[in-house]
């Protein structure tokens, strides 16, 4: 049998925090990407399209990301395609952000006064140059604090991508500790590892939050 | 072509049904005890001594940033070892319970910063006890500021107990996954799982924010 030192298992546990980490990434690129295009549409089409994208957001917000993972896994394997639970969970993971994102700057949005949308119209901008030079500039401000905090689950929502088998710090944790039979060890090391990554960014958040309010 | 055979999940509506039952036993014994916690802790941050303030803020921001999958791993798995053995359903209440505790805690703790401090003067003034002071004049406005996010944090932890089935809590998406293992519907399996999901987090929201105001703060002019 293998004995398992506490460097052994910690150094396994920080590989596997690199997959974590890069999971992060692409969910909250992806998912800021596919957000801004909904907060468009939103901003620039009728009633109807803000109908639904709200139905979107209720769809991704009522539902267990959980279930939101299973679904993409099974579902992209309906559609013929040989998925591997790396695409599922960044699928899984890019749309639940995209809903969260595009909930909370659209609130930002809505907090710029409508006369800056007024004014800007008749200044005789087009749509896209009234976002560019007058509302984004406003409304990104206020947007910066909350995303960041978002990120923070984001970083979290990831540990449900080993359910569906997909090797992060949360299944690397799993399979360590079932190999070296330390459970206690491995699972507080694991905890600490997403608190050391997500603690720092929590901060940074209220930092900014702090900050925004004093303007 | 893609053929769909919700049938074939709908015929096993009694495990669906159980599953449900487990769901939603979890959160309604989960809220209170939770709401509970959350409320003891933000008084304790915001009155009680240095010690137990650091303490409790420990406490939130721990449970804060790390994954509610880690948690409930860490309470069904790595507790044993030192001999704290339990059940998975305990397992699940507990870190339930203990997520919404921190959350709660912190949500209330913005409510009951945005309380004047001439309030409690006043209230204190009038020869109220401490507690007096906190459950009569400072708590119920508090509750009724950060209601929404509170009504929000619940259902949040509503639809997280769904990863509870991983330690073999036999709640709704445990459910779902007997069930499509025993009929190989996977897709559809998780679709019913996830409707019934949505309309759990609708009805609960509509639920709490009608019954916040009549029994847990009390009608008041905002």
């Amino acid at each position: 049998m293998i004995e398992f030192t506490l460097w052994d298992i910690v150094r396994n546990l920080l590989l596997a925090l690199r997959w974590t980490a890069a999971l992060s990434a692409i969910a909250f690129i992806g998912g800021g990407l596919v957000g801004a295009l909904l907060l468009t549409l939103r901003l620039g089409l009728g009633r109807r399209t803000q109908r639904v994208i709200g139905a979107y957001v209720q769809l991704f917000q009522g539902t267990p990301l959980l279930m939101q993972l299973f679904l993409a896994y099974f579902g992209l394997a309906l559609l013929g395609l040989d998925v591997s639970a790396w695409a599922a969970a960044a699928l899984a993971l890019t749309l639940y952000t995209s809903a969260y994102l595009v909930e909370i700057w659209r609130g930002c949005v809505d907090a710029v006064p409508r006369g800056q949308w007024e004014a800007a119209k008749s200044l005789a901008l087009s749509f896209g140059e009234q976002l560019r030079h007058v509302i984004l500039p406003q409304a990104g401000r206020l947007a910066i604090a909350p995303t960041v905090g978002f990120l923070v689950q984001v970083i979290k929502g990831t540990a449900l991508a080993s359910v569906i088998g997909f090797v992060e710090l949360t299944k690397a944790g799993g399979m360590i500790a079932n190999a070296s039979f330390k459970p206690f060890l491995v699972f507080g090391c694991v905890a600490l590892l997403y608190f050391a990554l997500c603690f720092p960014i929590s901060l940074f958040a209220q930092h900014l939050e702090g900050k925004s309010h004093v303007r | 072509m893609i053929q769909f055979d919700f049938l074939a999940v709908l015929a096993e509506w009694p495990l669906l049904l159980k599953g449900l039952a487990w769901t939603l036993g979890l959160t309604l014994v989960a809220t209170p005890l939770g709401l509970l916690i959350a409320t003891a802790a933000a008084w304790s941050r915001a009155c009680g001594p240095t010690w137990l303030r650091r303490l409790l803020g420990v406490y939130v921001e721990l449970l804060r940033n790390t994954p509610f999958i880690v948690q409930l791993f860490f309470i069904f798995f790595g507790l044993p070892a030192l001999g704290v053995k339990m059940a998975p359903e305990a397992a699940s209440l507990i870190a339930m319970t203990l997520n919404l505790g921190a959350y709660g805690c912190e949500i209330l703790r913005a409510g009951i910063q945005a309380t004047p401090r001439g309030q409690w003067e006043a209230a204190q003034s009038l020869a109220l006890s401490p507690v007096q002071v906190f459950t009569r004049v400072v708590l119920p406005p508090a509750l009724q500021r950060v209601w929404p996010a509170m009504t929000s944090q619940i259902i949040i932890v509503m639809l997280g107990s769904a990863v509870c089935g991983q330690i073999s809590t036999e709640e709704l998406s445990y459910a779902a996954n007997l069930i499509q293992s025993r009929n190989f519907r996977a897709f559809e399996a998780f679709i019913v799982a996830t409707l019934a999901y949505l309309a759990l987090a609708i009805t609960a929201r509509k639920l709490l924010m009608w019954a916040g105001p009549r029994f847990i703060f009390g009608r008041r002019s905002a």
